[in-house]
């Protein structure tokens, strides 16, 4: 019983990091109806941008505090993320007008390359580490009720904490200020939202910023926990049955879909997996999305699409 | 407007005398609702054969959405419709084709990945019966099959003058003549009765006449029962044989041309009424 | 000034729907078949068969099969690469398991197992559509990743995981050399295209390209979209389950699963998109794009680095090659989203006008 609750805890973390890079893909889709493949590579971009140059600075500017070398790298690294947004927004997304989604998806999967022979190109192909301080020792809960305690990750309890704020911070954007109304105007319909005056262009730098940044934080944390290489990119895999279990338009489906996801993975790699050969991880997730999409088509959260003729 | 379809029945008699039938198809108590807006409420009416009905009412009336539910687009919540003797409390669109009915739509439908001939070839598909390998190797039966259907098309082709564009992409026509590949996929189903979804809507006097003509003589000619939702009035009022009359989703007119034209409801609909 | 069709009227319906009306086409294909059959071998070396020529044609013929379900009838398709595997398994289980099982019917086994699989993992687009779908599709791959490493019935328990099929022949003709190879993949090749352009141009290609272009009109007229989108997947399915095969058995000879990974799908997906979507002619001009194109990077990037006095390493190389896939895929949506074979076809009309500008 012990075990089953640190399974089931160990998924939730996983989990709250999937949604993590699920809500990237949530608020570009939101924003501007565009489903970015990219994301992985944004996420695996930042993280080396951070990584890389978190050891930089230092060298360069003669200093020995991580922490200096932490919070000047990060900024690096943001404005960094705003300089891809921008020019994303530039060469691509502002030439692709009012395509349909096909073809934007098939751009993202073409930036997606790009980003991540050019990342590779700009800042190295080997394993870096990001060390921001996360604490790695484990922590024993409910050592009286359980023999031996259940086992908890520590950086994944503050991954989980720095997750939920993200979220919650996210959520108050859209609903709330006038900047969020805009962007799901946009979502809804790019010419209509320009013929009313918004500018789409800015919104949409505004948004792959935000993504960018939701990228970052991710690519920070995953980076801590594995290090940064070239798997990170494959991350965006991993996240897609998130983002179609929680529907591609809801914040809080992509917490969701990646609680359930989270969990639902771990256990059944644990309990189910010896039974049919093991590492049945890397498909579990789709296979599940594909059950629930036969009954849903638009996801737990999703929107319903009516067909007008 | 009366003067436009007088001089298309020129060379016909007056009054042509066209012999309508029982009833063919037949809708009751249809109600339809997208989750709060009630599109369509306890509508009711009948078409007799080889007549021409029109559908008429102010725009969001819901007339469109009654054809939808005709043609199996649309389940409605409640109601019946009635189709030779076979009553449907929903219809499917492959079997509604199957049965004879055909539709254009009032955006175009039009397939706009392929020319003229073969969004009409489309229209042949109920009746093309050869399977995936004859096809694949399309020497012998399915060529012929092929052949045959395109004769066909092509005198739709003829019929609807519209030769001249049969190998354009159907995008990149002019407004008037899409409309028109658009009721030449439907007549090519050859069907007993043609749904007619606004097909004057946008065009100028003389595509209007082009297109009554067809309406006039796909009627006369094949004897399809023809229900025509149209707004231009002078239209509806000549070529007509019944009229319903939709506002709201509800039916506030039913029967002949003149007699709905001084029905006072109906004139309230169209041009308000004073408070 | 050649290219025009001046005296050439048609007489017949027969004769105006052929596959190539304008007699400079046909005899431009006549020549160019002539030249694949018969110059190709006697003019390449070995290298570039095995480099070049071989792999582009199965490739091409994948292609070809994603392009049918994706161009033709819209239904977007992330897992290629485990239809190929399915073929490729499914031939190898066929061939290793029953004595003298003829090479031809092996593939033919295959592809129909293949197909079997597709029209399953299908039927969610009868359900789902777009970007769902294209989620749903990535489950056949993960899961056929997964199937054909871990489940041991499929490799006939081979230790290492890899399987490997030797001695081929047809009808006697032994195929070890890679001549024999690439004339057996291009008689293969231009059947299947000739039956792909068959079922293209008749009433289910039609069909497809109705539930492709506005699925609820196509309905109205009677279309079914059930049979419709699955006979589009059960044909592509197919066709790259055939492809996988040949990948297998005459490119490769010994493989494993990572051989039809991910990267595969999105290497066909790619053909399609740049060669151009819902154009049998386009696979083609796609595939050879995309093989040609890192053999290309491979010697030109160097040769321009030493040009500029940089050393270019191959680590560079294939990261920029990475690069240069992105930025044209990119490149091709924006500017010609139909790809290559718009761009041939609109080179063709002003071939027409020549030498005339308008």
């Amino acid at each position: 019983m012990g075990f089953f609750i640190e399974t089931t805890i160990g998924g939730l973390m996983s989990g709250m990091l999937y949604s993590l890079v699920a809500l990237g893909f949530v608020l570009i889709f939101k924003a501007s109806g565009v489903f970015n493949f990219a994301q992985g590579a944004m996420v695996l971009f930042a993280a080396l941008a951070m990584a890389r140059f978190a050891e930089w600075f230092p060298a360069l500017l003669g200093f020995d505090s991580k922490l200096l070398a932490n919070l000047l790298a990060f900024a690096a690294a943001l404005a960094v993320m705003v300089a891809v947004a921008w020019l994303i927004e530039r060469l691509v997304l502002g030439k692709l007008v009012n395509q349909e989604g096909i073809t934007l998806l098939m751009a993202t999967l073409g930036i997606t390359y790009f980003l991540d022979g050019f990342g590779q190109t700009l800042f190295g192909s080997d394993i870096y580490k990001i060390d921001i301080g996360l604490p790695k020792d484990p922590l024993f809960l409910l050592e009286s009720v359980f023999q031996g305690g259940v086992l908890v990750n520590k950086e994944d309890l503050f991954a989980a904490a720095i997750a939920a704020a993200l979220v919650i911070a996210l959520s108050i954007f859209f609903q709330f200020t006038g900047t969020g109304r805009a962007l799901r105007a946009v979502a809804d319909d790019h010419q209509a939202a320009q013929s009313i005056g918004i500018p789409l262009s800015r919104v949409w730098v505004i948004v792959w910023s935000v993504a960018g940044f939701t990228a970052l934080v991710a690519g920070i944390i995953w980076g801590s926990k594995l290090g940064v290489q070239f798997s990170l990119s494959l991350l965006a895999l991993k996240a897609l049955p998130v983002v179609i279990l929680g529907g591609l338009t809801s914040v809080p489906g992509a917490i969701i879909g990646g609680l359930i996801l989270g969990v639902g993975e771990k256990l059944s790699e644990v309990f189910l997996g010896p039974h049919i050969g093991g590492g049945i991880e890397i498909w579990f997730g789709y296979v599940l999305v594909l059950f629930v999409l036969l009954v849903r088509p638009q996801g737990l959260f999703g929107e319903k699409i009516i067909d007008r003729v | 407007m009366n003067t436009m379809v007088e001089s298309m029945t020129m060379t016909a008699p007056a009054a042509p005398a066209r012999r309508i039938g029982e009833v063919i198809l037949e809708v009751k108590n249809i109600s339809l609702a997208f989750g709060g807006v009630k599109a369509l409420t306890d509508i009711s009416f009948d078409v007799r054969e080889h007549e021409i009905r029109a559908i008429i009412g102010p725009n969001g009336a819901g007339k469109s959405s009654m054809l939808n539910c005709i043609n199996g687009v649309y389940q409605p919540q409640q109601g019946s419709i009635t189709f030779r003797g076979q009553t449907f409390a929903h219809m499917n669109s492959r079997q509604v084709a199957e049965m004879g009915v055909a539709r254009t739509f009032q955006n175009l439908a039009l397939f706009k990945g392929m020319n003229v001939i073969d969004n009409i070839m489309s229209g042949r598909n109920l009746k093309m019966k050869s399977n995936l390998l004859q096809q694949a190797i399309r020497w012998g039966k399915a060529e012929r099959e092929e052949m045959e259907h395109r004769a066909f098309v092509e005198r739709i082709i003829d019929f609807l003058e519209i030769q001249a564009w049969r190998k354009t992409p159907v995008g990149r026509l002019p407004y008037g003549l899409q409309k028109r590949v658009d009721l030449g996929r439907a007549l090519a189903m050859e069907p007993q009765v043609l749904l007619l979804d606004e097909p004057m809507a946008g065009m100028n006097v003389e595509e209007k006449q082009d297109m009554c003509r067809f309406v006039l003589d796909v009627n006369d000619e094949f004897g399809t029962t023809i229900v025509l939702i149209e707004h231009d009035m002078g239209v509806v009022m000549d070529i007509s044989d019944r009229v319903v009359v939709l506002d709201y989703g509800k039916k506030i007119g039913d029967g002949a041309p003149d007699v709905v034209r001084a029905n006072p409801d109906v004139i309230a609909a169209y041009l308000g009424t004073t408070h | 000034m050649f290219y025009r069709e001046n005296g050439q009227f048609k007489t017949s319906y027969r004769a105006d729907q052929q596959i190539f009306p304008i007699a400079q086409d046909r005899i431009a294909i006549l020549a160019l078949i002539a030249v694949a059959f018969v110059a190709v071998p006697l003019l390449a070396d070995e290298y570039l068969m095995r480099a070049i020529f071989i792999p582009f044609l199965i490739l091409a013929l994948a292609a070809l099969g994603l392009n049918i379900l994706v161009g033709y009838c819209g239904q977007i398709s992330l897992g290629t690469g485990a239809f190929m595997a399915v073929g490729a398994y499914a031939a190898y289980n066929f061939t290793v398991r029953i004595d003298g099982m003829p090479l031809i019917v092996a593939l033919l086994l295959g592809g129909l197992c293949a197909a079997v699989v597709g029209v399953l993992f299908g039927i969610p687009s009868l359900r789902i559509k777009g970007l769902y779908l294209a989620v749903a599709t990535l489950a056949a791959q993960f899961f056929c990743d997964w199937a054909f490493l871990r489940i041991k019935w499929f490799t006939n328990d081979s230790a290492s995981g890899s399987v490997n099929v030797s001695n081929l022949s047809v009808f006697g003709w032994t195929i070890d050399t890679p001549y024999d190879k690439y004339l057996f993949c291009l008689g293969v090749v231009t059947v299947f295209a000739l039956l792909a352009k068959n079922l293209v141009r008749s009433h289910v290609g039609r069909e497809w390209m109705a539930i492709r272009d506005m699925d609820v009109a196509a309905a109205v007229i009677g279309i079914r979209p059930v049979y419709a989108k699955l006979t589009a997947f059960a044909v592509s399915s197919f066709i790259v389950g055939v492809a996988g095969a040949l990948w297998g058995f005459v490119h490769l000879g010994a493989w494993e699963p990572a051989a039809f990974s991910i990267d595969r799908s999105f290497q066909l997906l790619f053909m399609i998109i740049i060669g151009g979507l819902g154009s049998i002619m386009g696979s083609f001009f796609g595939a050879a794009f995309i093989v040609v194109l890192p053999i290309f990077l491979n010697q030109a990037l160097p040769a321009l680095g030493s040009l500029v006095g940089l050393n270019i390493g191959t680590a560079f190389v294939s990261h920029a090659e990475f690069m240069i896939f992105g930025a044209l895929i990119v490149f091709f949506l924006i500017v010609e989203p139909h790809g290559l074979a718009r761009l041939w076809s609109i080179g063709k009309e002003k071939l027409r006008l020549w030498p005339f500008p308008h």
